[in-house]
Formats: C-alpha cells, structure tokens, sequence
C-alpha cells in the first residue's frame, strides 16, 4: 500500500477532483450495464449471462451507424433501440424456455448465446479490434477543475447516465409499467390471472434490460476499441457491482457501481498492486455481512 | 429347343467375373500409382491469436508465413513435398496454447510448430515442445529470457522475432540523449501487467541509467493486458506529473491508451517513448494521434531504406491488401530459416533441421546489412534492423531514425546476460 501516495492524494484538491471524476466515470458505464442485468434478475429470475454480448453488440451497432450516418447522438440511441430489439427476441425464442428449469440449464443457453454472438461479431465484423474515434462534438480540451482535469466526454456521460438511472427510478416506481413490472416480480401467476399478458411483460423488461447493457456498449464506443469478446470483462465486473448491490435491486446498483469506480481510482494511487483484488474482498465482506447486498431487495 | 449348356452358362458368368475383376485390379492398379507418385504434404503447425484485441497479430503472422510458403512450394518444394500451413487460435490463453500445440502434433500430424503466440504463451507452448522434441520457431515472443536463459531454453527451440533486450538497448541510448537535450529526468511506466511489459520496461531504464543516470523512475502504473479501461491509469500519471512516459503497450491496447489520454491532454503534458508506437495496425487506427512519441521501428517498407524491403512490402501488399507489420516478417524469415533448413539437408527430422539452423546466416531484405543470423549459443537472431525515431501523422510515420549500433547492442547484451547469470 502506498500510503504517502494516498495521504499526497487526500490534500490536493486536483488529486480529489481527478480521482472522483474517474471513479464516478468507470462507475457509471458499470451501471449501465449492472442495472440491466439486475433488473432482468430482480423481474425474470434469470442470471443473463449474455448481457456482456449485448453490450459488445451495442458498440459495434453504433460502430456502424455512425459510419454511416456521422451522427453519434443517432448512432447511441438507435443502436440502443436494435439490442432492446434484439433482447426481446432473444427472450421470447430462448429464455422464455428455461425460466423454470434448473440454473445450469439456463447458464448453458447463455453461454451458447456468447459463443454464437463472438462468432457472428467476428463474421460481420471481422477479427481484428476497430476503434470509433470521439465524435467531433466532444473533441475539445479537458476541463479544468480546481487543477483536476475532466475530459467533456466524461460529464457528457456521466450526467446521461445519471438521467438514464433516475428515470429508470421514476419507471419502477411511479408509472404503471413500474407496478406490473413489481408486481410480477412478486407473483408472476397472480398477476397472468388478473388478465395481465406477463409474456409480453417479461419481454419488455428484457428488452430494457438489454437497452441498457446496448447503450453502455454504444456510449463507450468512443474511448474503447472494440473486439469480439470483450463483453466478458464487463460482464464480470457488473456481476459485482450486481452482488455487491443486491441482486434485483437498482439503486443498490447505483451505489455499488459508484463504490468500485472509486475503489479503482483510488486504488491505483493507493493499492495499485491489489486494486482488482480489493473489489473482489470489498464484494466478499460485503457477501459476510450482509449476504442479500448493501441494498438488497428486489426491485428496491 | 436349344440346349443350354450349363457349362456355357458358367463360362460366360465365370469370364464375367473376371473381366471385373481385371478391371478392377486395373483401376486399383491406378490408384495405387497415383498414391504412389502424389507427395506427402509436410504441415507446419501455427498456434496463434485470431480472435481479440490483438488479432491482427495472428492474422499478420499467418499471412508472413504463407507468402514464404506459397514462394517454396511455388518452387518445387522440397523434392515436390509441399509445406502446409495449418493455423490454430488459442485466443492468447496459455493453457489453451499448450492444448492446441499438442493437437497440431500429435492429432494433426504436424513435423514443425511456428509458434505464433505472444509472450504469455510462448512459454506454454515451450514446455511442450520440449517434451515432445518437435522443432520450433517462436516467432512472436519478445521476452529475453525466453532464449537466454539456460533453464527455460530448449535445443529444439528458436526465436525469430526482436527481443526486448535489443530494443531497450537501443531505446535507452537512443532516450538518453533527450534526458540531456530537454532535461527528462522525471519518469514513469505505464505498461502491460505480463512478462513482456515487465522486462522490457526495465531492461530499457536498465540502460538509460546506464547512459543518463539522472534518471529517475519516479511511479509506475501496470494495466492489464488487453485492459479495456485505462481512465484510473490515466489519471495516476496526471496526478504524478512526470515529464517523460514509457510504455510498452501494444496494439489495441496501445490505440485505446492514447484514445483515452487525449481526452485528458495527457501527450501535452509529457513526451511518450513507446516501442511499439510505429506499427501501421497502431498508426492506422488512432485517430488523432499526438505528436512527438518516440518509438522503435516494429516495421515500415521504408526502413531499412533498401528496395528489397520496399519489393517485399509491396508483394505482401498485394498479395493480402494490408500493409505488412512487424508479426509479418518476424514469422517470414522464421520461415525462411526453416525452409533453408530443409534445402540444405533434404530432411523435415526435428533434430536435423535444428542443427542446421543452428548459426545459419540469411540473406534478409530485413537484416541492419542486408543479413539475419540465427545465434547459436541462445538460438535467437541478431542483426535485424532496429531503429528509433519521431512519429509523424503520415507516412513514412517515423522521421529522424537513427539506426542502432549492433556491435554496441552485443557488448551490453552480453554484460547484461554475464550479471544475470545466463552466461
């Protein structure tokens, strides 16, 4: 541990500034991705192991459609829509299959889902990485905050982020998609016998969970290459952020994510030698003393 | 009414049959002489990286092979034996690089392993080729050690690619007189966590202590490799503000590296040495890229500034419409070694051709004199070009080369390796 380098850190106002931001930036796109995936968990019952494909399929869409058109607004949020798309026929052809057969089973079509996608990704796209580049509207100087620097890209992404959690907020909780949504996760039986189609519910909820995981991919497309497979590293760090915040819980999500960004920043002025492993022993403490999550509930 | 004579029956039945089967002697008779005179194909077994951030790799080093293929076979072969090329991703992962390896031997019948893998599995795939005797070129790794150490060599075992020894040699001479020009003192490193990054980036500021020992290192940051992220690495050089960075990213992981630090003005704010910056996969795909990074040459059709090296960079061009890179003639000339091997004994025997390539000199459009040398104490080439110089946004992308001093580079080599115990 490099405590010097840590306490250095602490007392410099740019040091905070910078490592906040870059903590709050990792965490939101793991929000992203983590809150799609708790909320198909917290809903549906499914671990969606695909949901780092869907991420990799969300960059590459945008990719393309901002080759196409030269609009990354356009390219962010149709591309978003084509995975929710995508998700919802995935549910309603494959997972919709497994939601009462055993985990293994449902790990098994996840996992199948994974390979075929890397396959197709590589197909359509080829093997070697590609790369955006930032779109023309956020290629501008970093801005400067109490000697901190924080790229315009960053805020752009992280205040959308943050709009995209309180909506999803204002979804669940105040709307009636919200309380069917709830209500399902609850008692999915009860709900199908109060006239309620809980098919096309499920598939809704899919699809917005694969919205989420799409739009991430899309958002960061700018500032990460693409390649296939990379919705592995993501996927395990959102399991984290997931289990850490409780599984089925959105805000919980928001917390978490937000939590193991500043671990990261931090730990590579602090721990730099452990920052990995310290997420995993924050996630195991937290397993110890509270097994459901820091918030953990569905639907919370 | 006619008697049939059953004899007659018989005799026509009996002379049928052995019309078939004359014609059928007579077919197998053919087919046993088109297999007679058609020859054995003798497969060289490539394990490499198809799939992932660094693709282009495998992609690279199966095309540089193939065209030396394709120009021996077009040849004649050896004594009409065609060389094929049988290719195998192993996605980078060691394990699954030893388990493809042992497939290609044993499975698919292979007589010689290209080992196509970067560093991380270039050991794997070293220990099984000890075990099983089979020659091997390595034709990726840059890790030192992989050759100079006694332990960890093998007698079946060659490299053919440059080593990071060579070129942080040739780095730090070449650094340190910016450390006097510009007053660098103040440095970090930021490369990739695996044994690549590890030893190149010491063995540079091994040797540019040697020659600028104001020299300090005052942090170090150590992404992943194949990282998706390097905001949090990013943001550490800021905070520790040194005046120079080195890096050995690569690939990839190097493009989103500078993607992300321009977000932050970061190449504003320090000058970066990278060796590996003057690739066209790199050059081609970072859009804005910063000016000022010194790197070493990886490869350009422009350096050595020789027409074979423009003729040979051409052909590649056209014959699989990419630019070759540095993967591209490293696995080339490895096989050409191994092709000059078998001409010269008329033998695919693993130790046979191992002895022969054994201190063999090429003629090489890539060798700093027109030469590559296959060592013999540490299997490993020397006197391929190496140079360093300042990337510019166009081509020919490096300006100012200067060209490294071989004699100099095996009098450090062999100091460094006599402290370290290998000699």
């Amino acid at each position: 541990m490099n405590l010097p380098a840590l306490l250095d850190c602490v007392s410099s106002s740019s040091c905070v500034v910078t490592q906040v931001s870059t903590g709050l930036i990792i965490g939101m796109l793991l929000f992203l991705v983590a809150s799609g995936l708790t909320l198909i968990f917290g809903v549906l019952g499914v671990i969606n192991f695909t949901h780092g494909s869907f991420y990799m399929l969300g960059a590459y869409f945008a990719l393309t459609a901002y080759r196409v058109s030269g609009s990354y607004f356009e390219a962010v949020i149709v591309r978003a829509l084509g995975v929710a798309v995508f998700g919802v026929v995935f549910e309603r052809l494959f997972i919709s299959s497994v939601y009462n057969s055993n985990v293994l089973m449902q790990l098994l079509v996840c996992y199948a889902f994974i390979l075929i996608l890397d396959d197709v990704v590589k197909i359509v796209w080829g093997t070697d990485f590609q790369t955006m580049g930032m779109p023309s509207t956020f290629a501008l100087p970093p801005i400067h905050l109490f000697g901190g620097f924080v790229p315009p890209f960053y805020v752009f992404l992280t205040g959308l982020t943050v709009a995209a959690a309180v909506g999803l907020s204002v979804l669940v909780n105040k709307t009636r998609f919200g309380k069917l949504v709830r209500a399902a996760a609850v008692n999915r039986q009860m709900l199908a016998c109060l006239g309620v189609n809980t098919s096309l519910l499920y598939g809704a909820v899919f699809g917005l969970g694969s919205l989420l995981a799409g739009a991430a991919g899309a958002l960061a497309a700018p500032v990460r290459s693409m390649s296939p497979e990379m919705g592995f590293s993501i996927l395990i760090e959102s399991f984290i952020v997931t289990v850490i915040g409780g599984m089925g819980s959105i805000i919980g999500a928001f917390f978490a994510a937000v939590l193991v960004g500043i671990i990261r920043a931090v730990g590579s002025i602090g721990y730099p030698l452990f920052t990995d492993g310290l997420m995993f022993a924050f996630m195991a403490l937290v397993l110890l003393v509270k097994p459901t999550g820091l918030f953990g509930r569905k639907l919370a | 009414m006619k008697k049939v004579s059953k004899l007659g029956a018989s005799r026509r039945e009996f002379l049928k049959s052995a019309a078939a089967t004359a014609a059928f002697a007579a077919v197998g008779g053919l087919a046993r002489s088109a297999r007679g005179q058609s020859k054995e194909v003798i497969k060289i077994g490539q394990p490499t990286i198809l799939s992932g951030r660094v693709a282009r790799l495998g992609e690279s080093s199966r095309n540089g092979a193939q065209l030396a293929i394709d120009g021996f076979n077009a040849a004649g072969g050896l004594n009409g034996r065609m060389l094929q090329l049988v290719t195998r991703d192993s996605k980078g992962r060691p394990d699954e690089a030893a388990r493809v390896v042992r497939e290609l031997i044993n499975t698919d019948k292979c007589s010689i392993i290209l080992d196509s893998e970067a560093s991380s599995a270039a050991f794997a795939v070293q220990e099984v080729i000890r075990q099983t005797g089979t020659l091997c070129m390595h034709a990726c790794s840059e890790t030192t050690s992989l050759t100079a150490d006694p332990k960890i060599r093998a007698a079946n075992a060659f490299r053919c690619a440059r080593q990071d020894i060579h070129d942080s040699i040739a780095g730090g001479q070449y650094a340190a007189q910016f450390v006097k020009q510009q007053g660098l003192k103040r440095w970090m490193i930021c490369s990739p966590d695996y044994a690549y990054g590890r030893d190149v980036s010491a063995l540079f500021f091994h040797f540019l202590k040697q020659n600028a020992p104001s020299v300090e290192v005052v942090s170090e940051t150590w992404p992943k490799l194949f990282a998706p992220d390097y905001t949090e690495n990013i943001t550490k050089i800021l905070q520790v503000k040194p005046q120079a960075l080195y890096s050995a990213l690569y690939g990839g992981d190097l493009v989103t590296f500078i993607d992300q630090g321009n977000l932050y003005g970061l190449f504003e704010q320090l000058t970066l040495f990278d060796p590996n910056m003057a690739d066209y996969t790199t050059l081609e795909a970072v859009k804005k890229l910063p000016k000022g990074i010194h790197s070493g040459d990886r490869y350009l059709s422009t350096f050595p500034a020789t027409k074979a090296n423009a003729d040979w960079a051409a052909e590649y061009q056209k014959k699989f419409n990419v630019p070759p890179i540095n993967w591209s003639w490293q696995n080339y000339v490895g096989m050409t070694f191994i092709i000059e091997a078998m001409k010269k004994t008329g033998s695919v025997d693993s130790k046979t051709l191992a002895d022969a390539i054994r201190g063999m000199t090429i003629d090489s459009p890539f060798g700093a004199d027109g030469k590559i040398t296959m060592r013999t104490e540490d299997q490993t080439i020397i006197n391929y070009a190496i140079g360093w110089g300042v990337i510019i946004p166009n081509a020919p992308y490096l300006e100012n080369i200067e060209p490294a001093n071989w004699n100099v580079i095996l009098e450090l080599e062999k100091d460094w390796k006599k402290k370290k115990g290998y000699i």
